[in-house]
């Protein structure tokens, strides 16, 4: 009772350490609510391309970095091989390599599985330390602290950032947070040093995530957009042309990206905006040196020539071909229907389908009502940053509206927004000194508040019981808000983002846990029953996994870089099996793989997704494979005896209900996915049975060789058929006794 | 294109300027803007000069032609090391680019809230970087 007048040193202080403590307390709700799935299952990698990550991972910590970087790969892509060390972002291998070589320098040896498994929630709370830095820079360090809880509990971001989800986007968005409050910290002071952080922040992201064109051209656009709004200043000039020339030079070593910065369209713009502040900068100077009447008309002529010019010559260095044009994947953002028609290989990745309308509710919640309420916000005092937000924002939401994957770009803005939007409405409604005041006022006592800075002056006392009980209902209401937030988050991290897909579970019907583990069964099989220069088919789904768990050679995997091969493996899976057999031959396949759900009711199989081989497959040989033929003449996809000819006679047809009908012991067998009635067993000539997963969710067969007696293997195996049902029909050749005239 | 953006370009500056010739004398009017206001740029660009911007410029010079030699001399022989190249030839962009920010920051330490120390340092710390990637890069 002493003092009730806390120094403003004290308060700043106290202030300090709520921050930190908040801050961390923030990381470690993000870190923890990433680990269900470790809880739940087990220290797995998730899904399939984290699986060659951290198979290159390894190679990484068991080679040298030069020989990671030379790496070429022979056991994937068949007979081809993949130029690996090139062909990769080498970032996130290198991060968790470097962590474990440093945890190992301290005495402690960790398995690098471990590392890897961990990785992306640990640089969850480093993203939520970034996201609060870059929106304090847009507010203040109250919506940082809130957009930094949002960004690190949004399921939106969680979704590729769960413990054993090893991608690229893990460390990425961490880079892309980074590198965008540096660069926002750039542009407001004019700073060099900010600019090459910026830079540096950048190069990293280049490393780590083929996202990083997002960065290159959404800096440009802030730039532009702010030289379109008359905003330029030297400060601009200062941080875009460090930027631009660090970060371009420095993304050039990933011997992936190369020469591309120079070379692609997509990096074009940053380029052209680099001249042109180039030019405005001097511009700038000269209209400070001349009356401004007369520097209009010189910068009216200047502008038009060069706009011309610039555009002129980007066309015309595209036509001569010293600029790549722009990229497929690029094509297909502005037009949905672009990859469908040109590269049915990347319209069939899952993660590039057009975005459902829910799912933008259920990654981010009621954060998605606040963000543009949090826009609108910036557009009322528009400051440069509030621009970048806004440019941000709407280039974003398009994107995540084309490209389910592009809702992880999407997130962290959003959770800045809202951010916004919610601290600004705290700050009214939050604001109870008023009441505070008059209290102090009327009593005249030296009450213990901290408020130290109210000066004591008579305002109009309009706060009354009722302002008091509007702003308590406001408060309450986002209170709720908020706490039904934290509670879905929660929820939809719990239910959908964790299972590791390599390992399902399902309920039995008493309810308890049933943990369906046939993909690691299948893979071990393979791993302890097959030479170990075996070759497996397999659609390209699955090559990274096999690489990763069996370590066997692989036909195609999800690196999906050559298109022609993945629709080789389309055509032999989805050909009759003379001609299939003579595609397996050529590339020495040993076995193939294929997932089957029909027994299991498990709908991503393999028929689920032979559309996609057959489309990709047309796409090479249109003359061979057609997809119309694989449908019923009433246009239906049916794998009954309804079903076509071509589509019965498929190879991948008859290893799917290769002995289904046998499972069902005289009753009637259906196809728990497709809901269909199986009657017929298909005839099954060039393949045997290998082995067949627990719940029949992986089936392996063995590619038979070819006949010691020179038959083909349809006629071969119809004998030795009949031969074992014991109809050994012997066509006993008689001489011909033809008598001689 | 370029021809009708211009006219209403010119016709908009027009009622700015007091005694304004007609739209049909604009265009030799713009030339000799142009002319004047190069003019009286060259001539204050010499009056504030003082000895450190006096070395900076003649560094950015310096800067320019060695760019321009690498770039005459890519013409004539051929790029072949063209890691070689790029990395000679944006060593010098970068360079000029960091410098003409130093220059800007050094007049205008006001506007920026950076002293000058503190740029020089900011313009030390960026050209570390810069060269440390170009020496990686120049194989």
């Amino acid at each position: 009772m002493s003092s009730y007048e806390l120094s403003q040193g004290t308060v700043n202080n106290i202030q300090l350490f709520l921050k930190g403590l908040i801050l961390i307390l923030i990381a470690g709700a993000a870190i923890s609510s990433r680990l269900f799935s470790v809880i739940r299952f087990e220290s797995i990698i998730h899904e399939f391309d984290p699986w060659f990550n951290f198979r290159a991972t390894k190679y990484l910590v068991s080679h040298s970095y030069y020989e990671f970087l030379n790496w070429f790969d022979d056991r994937t892509w068949y007979p081809l091989g993949r130029v690996t060390g090139g062909t990769l972002y080498p970032g996130l291998m290198v991060t968790s390599g470097t962590i474990w070589h440093a945890l190992r320098k301290i005495g402690l040896p960790i398995d690098i599985r471990n590392v890897s498994v961990l990785l992306a929630p640990a640089f969850s709370g480093v993203t939520a330390y970034f996201t609060y830095l870059f929106t304090k820079e847009i507010k203040d360090s109250s919506a940082g602290l809130l957009a930094a809880a949002f960004m690190g509990i949004a399921p939106g971001y969680i979704s590729r950032s769960v413990a054993g989800s090893y991608d690229n986007e893990a460390i990425a968005i961490t880079l892309l947070m980074a590198a965008f409050y540096f660069w926002i910290k750039a542009s407001k002071e004019g700073s060099v040093f900010w600019a090459s952080w910026a830079a540096v922040f950048y190069f990293y992201m280049v490393s780590a995530w083929g996202g990083y064109v997002f960065i290159t051209n959404l800096i440009p656009l802030h730039v532009f957009v702010l030289i379109l709004m008359g905003r330029y200043n030297k400060k601009l000039y200062a941080a875009y042309s460090t930027w631009y020339a660090i970060g371009t030079l420095a993304s050039m070593q990933i011997p992936f990206v190369g020469f591309l910065p120079i070379r692609s369209n997509d990096h074009m713009a940053a380029l052209g905006v680099f001249g042109l502040i180039q030019i405005v900068a001097f511009g700038d100077y000269i209209r400070s040196q001349v009356p401004t009447n007369k520097f209009k008309s010189v910068l009216a002529v200047s502008v038009v020539l060069i706009i011309a010019l610039g555009i002129l010559g980007l066309v015309g260095l595209t036509y001569a071909g010293l600029i790549a044009p722009w990229t497929g994947r690029f094509y297909s953002l502005w037009d949905t229907n672009y990859a469908k028609i040109h590269i049915p290989i990347i319209a069939s990745v899952s993660e590039h389908q057009p975005t459902a309308w829910p799912a933008f509710f259920f990654d981010t919640q009621f954060l998605i009502w606040l963000f543009p309420a949090g826009v609108y916000l910036l557009f009322q005092d528009l400051s440069n940053e509030g621009v970048f937000v806004i440019v941000y924002s709407v280039l974003c939401s398009y994107f995540a509206g084309v490209m389910v994957r592009l809702m992880l770009t999407l997130t962290p803005i959003i959770c800045a927004s809202a951010a916004i939007a919610i601290s600004k409405l705290f700050d009214v409604y939050l604001d109870f000194s008023e009441y505070l005041q008059s209290k102090v006022v009327v009593q005249e006592t030296s009450s213990e508040k901290a408020k130290e800075e109210i000066s004591v002056t008579t305002k109009s006392k309009n706060h009354t019981v009722f302002g008091l009980i509007s702003k308590l209902t406001v408060i309450s209401t986002f209170a709720f808000y908020l706490y039904l937030f934290v509670y879905h988050c929660t929820w939809v991290t719990s239910i959908a983002y964790s299972s590791p897909s390599v390992v399902l579970s399902s309920r039995l019907p008493d309810g308890s846990q049933n943990i369906i583990d046939d993909y690691r069964e299948a893979y071990y099989w393979l791993r302890m029953n097959t030479p170990e220069d075996a070759k497996i088919l397999s659609w390209w789904d699955y090559g990274y996994q096999i690489g990763g768990m069996a370590d066997r050679t692989t036909l195609v995997d999800n690196n999906t870089w050559n298109n022609t091969h993945i629709a080789t493996v389309g055509k032999a899976l989805s050909s009759s099996e003379e001609v299939s057999y003579e595609i397996l031959k050529e590339h020495d396949v040993d076995y193939i793989l294929i997932i089957f759900g029909g027994v299991l009711g498990f709908s991503g199989d393999d028929l689920n997704k032979y559309l996609w081989m057959i489309r990709i497959a047309e796409g090479i040989w249109p003359e061979e494979v057609k997809e119309k033929d694989f449908f019923t003449a009433n246009g239906e996809y049916r794998v009954d005896d309804q079903a076509t000819d071509v589509m019965k006679n498929s190879l991948l047809y008859k290893l799917s209900y290769h002995r289904f009908v046998d499972l069902f012991g005289g009753k009637q067998a259906t196809d728990r996915v497709r809901n269909q009635k199986i009657t017929k067993e298909p005839d099954l000539n060039i393949v045997e049975e290998a082995y067949t997963t627990e719940n029949w969710l992986v089936r392996i067969y063995k590619v038979k060789d070819l006949d010691n007696a020179g038959r083909d293997l349809i006629q071969s195996s119809k004998f030795e058929k009949e031969s074992i049902a014991g109809v050994k029909r012997r066509v006993q050749k008689r001489p011909e006794l033809d008598l001689r005239e | 294109m370029a021809i009708v953006k211009r006219t209403p370009a010119a016709e908009n500056s027009a009622p700015v300027v007091p005694s304004s010739t007609p739209s049909s004398k604009s265009k030799s009017n713009v030339v000799a803007d142009f002319q004047s206001s190069l003019e009286t740029t060259i001539n204050s660009y010499f009056k504030t000069l003082t000895p450190r911007l006096k070395l900076i410029d003649l560094f950015l010079a310096f800067l320019v032609t060695v760019a321009l030699i690498q770039f005459i001399f890519v013409i004539v022989v051929g790029n072949f090391p063209f890691n070689a190249f790029l990395a000679g030839f944006i060593s010098t962009v970068g360079q000029f680019v960091l410098t003409v920010s130093l220059r800007l920051q050094s007049v205008n330490h006001k506007e920026f809230g950076i002293s000058p120390e503190r740029a020089l340092g900011d313009y030390v710390f960026a050209s570390l970087i810069l060269h440390f990637i170009i020496y990686h890069f120049i194989n």
